[in-house]
């Protein structure tokens, strides 16, 4: 049995809140550079070039890369050695938040009661937290702060096992293609495929977390991935959507069991702002 | 890249075409869908707006807050398919440009012809870039709304491309066609 204090929790969350927003990852760095390369839309480039510059200024100044700050989502990996002491872990989490939003000059952009009032919390909480209970003495914590413009163009269809891989592919060219410059592209895909109603979502969002360029460890899957991808950047769509070679940089497919009716697919899609930043405790 | 100002003129919006890349200079307002909402909603009553909408651009967005001594933080687009429904009548008042990113609905882009306007987009996701054309920025109303106020702002030489001009043009289907690969 280990102990780790709830305000070390918090803490680390608060800094990782601040990291995220401030510091795009070399991942997606590397990944913009190489879609300037390839990119053959004069305008297309010029954008790509503005988003490097856009994120040099903002680990340097630290000013966050976009003003949307995003819904605080925090992935929680609990070793079951884990003793949690002196506070209840999810509040120690959203103390991290709060802190981290409120120091590092970041945007509070979650509201309550939110068909009605939508009464700004002022502090960017609630965070939507996930949970996995792991075997080991350690605490993985990651935060992945998602804006709302690409969430809110991100899909889940309930397919039938007779629509196999080609209705998969296209669902994903349809929910991409109607989005269009709405999300902020050139963006990354994360696909669930598999699990229920409610996994197939988190496994669409969980893919998201992969070192962007990493494919997928199973053949089949990783295969889809780069059909999934070459597909995409034939839609034309390009940077900002003002039509172009690169509109999403990466694919990432997760997949599980599901039941003997059912096909779940679901595509969460991330900005080029692609925030996520961890630490294990 | 045309360096334009604003308030806009009859003669501006007409020179400016889809796919322009512009620099604009002067005073523009800030403004999201809560403020929107609200706007929407006194032109309905037919009272005065917080600002005169005549010739102005309305800045469709919320920026992040200014760290002491700065005058705003990332303040870049919001995607401006959520303010459609508010859009016609504040084109209809007299507003001659929106900035924001993303497609608009067919009704904004008749308005956006109807009433000799233009639509811009900024750069999504540029917001630490973005917020160096800013050189001033001030809570016109609804201060209640925090990060969704109604805001004033004076840019310099800001960045964007027009994408709906009074031509009907549309510089995201343009682009798409251009390097759309059919199967």
């Amino acid at each position: 049995m280990r102990e780790i204090a709830a305000e070390t929790v918090a803490e680390t969350v608060a800094r990782l809140c601040m990291e995220a927003n401030y510091d795009l990852g070399e991942d997606v760095e590397g990944a913009l550079r190489a879609a300037l390369e390839r990119e053959e839309s004069e305008v297309g480039r010029g954008i790509l070039r503005q988003i490097l510059e856009n994120a040099a200024i903002a680990r340097q100044e630290k000013i966050p890369i976009c003003q949307d700050c995003g819904l605080a989502v925090v992935f929680l990996e609990l070793g079951q050695e884990v003793h949690i002491v002196g506070g209840d872990l999810y509040e120690a989490v959203n103390e991290g938040v709060r802190r981290g939003y409120r120091e590092g000059y970041l945007r509070k952009s979650v509201v309550r009661q939110p068909f009605s009032a939508r009464q700004n919390t002022g502090d960017n909480t609630p965070a939507v937290i996930h949970t996995r209970i792991v075997p080991g003495e350690h605490l993985r914590i990651t935060v992945a702060p998602k804006g709302g413009g690409s969430e809110n163009m991100s899909r889940l269809a309930m397919l039938t096992p007779a629509a196999g891989r080609q209705g998969i592919v296209n669902f994903v060219l349809r929910t991409v293609d109607e989005a269009g410059a709405n999300p902020c592209p050139p963006i990354i895909l994360g696909v669930g495929i598999g699990g229920s109603f409610e996994r197939v979502a988190y496994l669409a969002k969980y893919a998201l977390l992969r070192p962007l360029g990493t494919p997928n460890p199973d053949p089949e899957l990783a295969d889809l991935e780069r059909e999934l991808l070459e597909r995409v950047n034939r839609l034309g769509i390009g940077p900002q959507g003002f039509g172009g070679r690169i509109t999403a940089l990466a694919v990432h497919v997760e997949a599980e069991p599901c039941h003997i009716a059912s096909l779940p697919a679901a595509v969460n899609i991330q900005c080029h702002a692609a925030r996520h930043k961890e630490a294990v405790l | 890249m045309k360096r334009i100002t604003t308030p806009l003129t009859e003669e501006t919006v007409a020179g400016l075409r889809a796919g322009d890349q512009v620099l604009i200079t002067g005073t523009i307002y800030v403004a999201r869908d809560a403020a929107h909402k609200r706007l929407a909603a006194l032109l309905e009553e037919g009272k005065e707006l917080p600002f005169d909408p005549r010739g102005q651009i309305i800045y469709y967005m919320g920026p992040s807050p200014a760290r002491p001594g700065r005058v705003v933080g990332a303040a870049g687009p919001t995607t401006s398919g959520r303010i459609d429904p508010y859009t016609p009548a504040l084109l209809r008042a007299g507003l001659k440009g929106m900035i924001g990113k993303g497609n608009r609905s067919p009704e904004v882009r008749r308005a956006i012809q109807e009433y000799r306007a233009v639509y811009f987009a900024a750069i999504g996701g540029a917001g630490a870039l973005i917020s160096r054309s800013i050189t001033a920025s001030e809570v016109v109303a609804y201060p209640e709304l925090g990060a969704e106020a109604l805001l004033r702002m004076q840019v310099e030489d800001f960045p964007a491309i027009v994408v709906n001009d009074i031509y009907g043009g549309d510089a995201y289907e343009e682009g798409k066609r251009t390097y759309r690969i059919e199967e």
